[in-house]
């Protein structure tokens, strides 16, 4: 009661705050990082510089940067949709997964085909892999209301064991000494990398590839779905006001079969872009867990894809960092999931003041001084 | 102007013998937004009952919240029976011998009487003792309630006796009772003023807030009226007319309505023999729901709230559409049955429908008007092969806006930037742009001030004389005398007959609303369950 400010809501929401309090959290993060570098006894100044400048500090980097922004953002931006519709989509990890699945099984069944159209084809899979694994949730939640939000966390953890039976069975590469990994997938079934001499020779070497392009591709796309067309606006009503949609004579039907699709194609397509990319191959455990991380980038992201780039490369870099630390200063990895944690916790905390202020307990106090000497006058 | 303005009594500072029950002054209250109380001073006598008169948003519940103590005042002394104190709570409050009967009522549905009740108080308790005095009081005023009954059982009035005899346990010196007759039919107003009469006779000072003008001539000796948050004028609502009481409260005479001559066309909607069990165990569900609604004409639908008219609604605006084991044609649109259609397709043939919550249902309070339009108005070729126009939906959100005089900040203002009149205004007027061929409208003027609600019937009058057949469903039944052709009544989910609204009155009307209408004898609308 004693402290001397108070939480006020504010009239309207504050613009200057909407865009400052991602920056407030992550200079926070920044902050926080420090005292935890300070406090295990590390230099923190070369912590820091290991941790966000070494990474982006050459061409490799950058390149590497890239390289995990793109799924992330790219499951990122489906995800954006569902939950600007309500329909809490937490499953991208299963999802992602399963379309790498769908994609491998394609690369391995077109083994030595040198073809274009193996790479379409392993897309097409990708994308379809995902939307069934998201179709399971949102045939349960439309037909019997149950929460997608249970249903597809829960499907994440049935993706794994779905790869595991297929890398130490059916799809398990014969000269692999009993290792749980399929062949290595052929030139056709991998993204094209920027080699040749027609590229800038900047990227030359690099192990960026051309699924970059398809995120690029999708960032407008997105947002022209979200803007401008009638299906993501009723979708959007369905998320801010189930009771307008019905009302409107929306579909909430509909509106869960879409975001869920939708979601899960791009996370598919994600998945698929691993393991016809730097992966290469389908092994038993090759998700740095994008389809979760991708969570967060979203809300740091305020579900708009141009926050969500942003974000997704501020996490692409964390990842990085964790990384470099880990190597140059043998700090665990688990450090970039720490700074994953620190940015959510500090960005949820700099959102309050998005619809609030502080204000100093003043008026009352000075009202209760204005009463008390008419007290004593009516005593005497 | 004719009302008389009463100067506050000159012998404040002579300690007249009997000190004013409860005296403010200079009592002002500041939210972000606005400022809810200005400088409000007035006393009430012991034994008095005082009105505090004033449209929805004049700051009456703010300025009761300060006296029950639930907000407290930036400025401004409160005095009880002559003692300067602060009221920090609401059970100060009690303790001080104030009770209040809140106009949304705060009781528990799975609970019986006796323990919500017991749950108010702040002292110990003894169920059974309690109950004892439960049925002592109740019986001493005519309240008669069972201690025993579960709340959900209870009709709206049998509640708010409730919520009474809960404030008389306490023996309270003032009762503020919130807009108590909004949720009754006239037979029980005039019940609860014979209560309130009989305590104010003991010498229970009554807080009665109202904007029901006749009401408070009727009951209340002084009245203080509020507008914007201040003092208006203080006055005897005997000595004064509705019209100048209006004066005071709206500052603004009471608008006419230009009513044309009514020559009733083709049947438009008809519902033949609706039953809809309801989903909600504390719904109320449909049975034999039978009318016809012509071209032109403006069929009311009177009733208490909870008695069926949100499952009507839902039924006939195709939210919650009929199960596949209803025919279709149970309820039909320019004679196409459309019982099974959903909303949207409903609308398709020529349907709209104004729903009683603005926010949430009737408009997505984070979108802009413009978007907001698009809501329903999107049939108005707003959409081209999946894309949305920008340049129409705008053009429409600003017709609408200078059609309907919807005070905004333009197209792109949030709907929840919007007062409730203002936004109301913006929801009639995107339903009445589409020229529908039947509009349904609930709660057309609910929480909205009497300007607005003036413009918004005019409205719908205009409607009407072009040829839309037009169903109101209101429970404030001075408005459906003002503007319907026919009345019909909905009690425990049955319809009364429909009749000509010259032919009925509302003595009438509001023994229907208890459930009293012919074809209805046996049901008594308390016992739905």
């Amino acid at each position: 009661m004693n402290f001397p400010y108070q939480l006020e809501a504010r009239p309207s929401p504050s613009r200057t705050m909407q865009l400052a309090a991602p920056l407030l959290a992550a200079l926070l993060t920044l902050a926080g990082g420090w005292l935890i570098f300070s406090l295990i006894g590390k230099d923190a100044a070369a912590a820091m510089y290991a941790f966000f400048i070494e990474p982006l500090s050459s061409i490799d980097g950058l390149a590497e940067l890239l390289l995990k922004a793109s799924p992330i953002c790219l499951i990122g931006l489906g995800l954006a949709l569902a939950y600007r519709a309500n329909v809490w989509n937490i499953g991208a990890e299963g999802q992602m997964l399963v379309g790498g699945v769908a994609a491998s099984g394609v690369a391995i069944y077109f083994d030595g085909v040198t073809a274009w159209w193996v790479l379409a084809l392993m897309m097409f899979a990708g994308v379809l892999g995902g939307m069934i694994w998201a179709a399971i949730p949102a045939f349960l939640r439309s037909r019997f209301n149950t929460s997608e939000i249970l249903v597809s966390l829960m499907l994440t953890y049935v993706a794994p064991q779905l790869i595991i039976y297929l890398v130490s069975g059916p799809w398990r590469d014969p000269q692999g000494m009993n290792f749980p990994l399929s062949i290595m997938f052929g030139p056709s079934a991998l993204y094209p990398l920027f080699s040749g001499d027609w590229h800038w020779t900047f990227w030359k070497g690099t192990r960026i590839n051309a699924s970059v392009f398809l995120t690029l591709a999708a960032i407008p796309l997105i947002w022209l779905f979200m803007r401008k067309s009638f299906a993501g606006y009723r979708m959007s009503v369905g998320g801010l006001a189930p009771m307008a949609a019905r009302y409107a004579g929306f579909s909430e039907r509909r509106t869960i079969w879409s975001a869920m699709l939708i979601s899960g194609a791009l996370a598919g397509l994600a998945g698929m872009g691993e393991v016809a990319g730097p992966i290469g191959q389908l092994q038993s455990t090759w998700s740095p867990g994008y389809g979760f991380t991708a969570i967060i980038v979203v809300f740091v992201g305020r579900l708009h894809p141009v926050g969500i780039v942003l974000s997704s490369l501020l996490m692409a870099l964390l990842y990085l960092g964790g990384e470099a630390v880990q190597t140059s200063l043998q700090l665990p990895q688990a450090l970039s999931g720490v700074f994953q944690g620190l940015l959510l916790f500090c960005l949820l905390g700099c959102d309050l003041f998005v619809n609030f202020r502080l204000r100093r307990r003043g008026v009352v106090a000075v009202a209760a001084k204005t009463i008390k000497p008419l007290e004593t006058s009516t005593l005497s | 102007m004719n009302h008389q303005v009463i100067a506050s009594p000159p012998d404040l500072a002579g300690a007249p013998s009997v000190p004013a029950r409860l005296s403010l002054s200079g009592v002002t209250k500041q939210y972000p937004l606005v400022r809810a109380n200005d400088n409000i001073s007035m006393e009430v006598a012991p034994g008095e009952i005082h009105a505090v008169l004033g449209e929805n948003g004049a700051g009456k519940s703010t300025l009761m919240k300060i006296i029950y103590g639930a907000v407290r005042p930036d400025a401004g002394e409160i005095r009880w029976n002559g003692q300067l104190l602060e009221i920090a709570n609401p059970a100060a409050a009690r303790k001080l011998g104030i009770g209040m009967v809140f106009q949304h009522f705060s009781l528990f549905e799975t609970l019986t009487v006796g323990e919500n009740i017991a749950l108010a108080l702040d002292d110990e308790f003894d169920l059974k003792a309690l109950s004892a005095r439960i049925i002592k009081v109740s019986a001493e005023y005519g309240l008669d309630i069972d201690p025993q009954r579960h709340v959900h059982s209870l009709t709206v009035g049998e509640r708010q006796r409730v919520e009474i005899v809960r404030c008389l346990l306490q023996d309270p010196r003032l009762l503020i009772m919130d807009e108590p007759t909004s949720v009754l039919t006239p037979q029980a107003v005039r019940k609860l003023f014979t209560v309130l009469r009989r305590l104010a006779s003991e010498g229970c000072s009554i807080l009665y807030i109202s904007h029901k003008l006749d009401e408070i001539q009727e009951l209340c000796d002084t009245a203080t009226v509020m507008r914007g948050g201040r003092v208006t004028g203080k006055v005897t609502p005997a000595q004064e007319t509705q019209a100048s009481l209006a004066q005071l409260m709206v500052g603004h005479a009471l608008p006419a309505y230009v009513h044309r001559e009514h020559t009733p066309g083709d049947i438009l909607m008809a519902v033949k023999d609706l039953s809809v069990a309801s989903d909600d165990p504390f719904g109320t569900s449909l049975s034999g729901v039978s009318f016809e609604l012509r071209a032109g004409e403006v069929l009311g639908i009177a009733g208490v709230s909870g008695n069926g008219q949100a499952e009507l609604l839902a039924a006939l605006s195709g939210e919650l559409p009929l199960p596949a084991s209803a025919p279709g044609e149970t309820i039909t649109i320019c004679g196409r049955p459309v019982g099974r259609l959903d909303a949207g397709q409903r609308r398709t043939q020529g349907f709209a429908f104004v729903p009683e919550e603005r926010l949430g249902r009737g408009a997505v309070p984070a979108m802009s008007l413009a978007d907001n339009g698009l809501l329903t108005a999107h049939r108005e070729q707003m959409v081209q092969s999946g894309w949305i126009k920008s340049a129409v939906v705008r053009a429409f959100a600003e017709t609408c806006i200078k059609a309907f005089d919807v005070r905004c900040g333009g197209p792109d203002a949030l709907a929840q930037s919007l007062s409730g009149g203002n936004l109301q205004k913006f929801i009639v007027g995107r339903e009445i742009l589409q020229e529908p061929k039947v509009l349904v409208v609930a709660q057309p003027t609910w929480g909205v001030d009497i300007g607005a609600a003036g413009f918004i019937r005019q409205q719908l009058l205009d409607l009407a004389a072009r040829g839309t057949a037009i169903l109101v469903i209101s429970e404030e039944l001075q408005e459906l005398f003002d503007i319907c052709d026919r009345i019909a009544v909905v009690a425990g989910g049955r319809l009364s007959p429909v009749k000509v609204t010259r032919d009925t009155n509302s003595e009438e009307i509001g023994l229907w609303m208890a459930g009293l209408f012919p074809g209805n004898e046996v049901v008594s609308h308390a016992a739905e369950h």
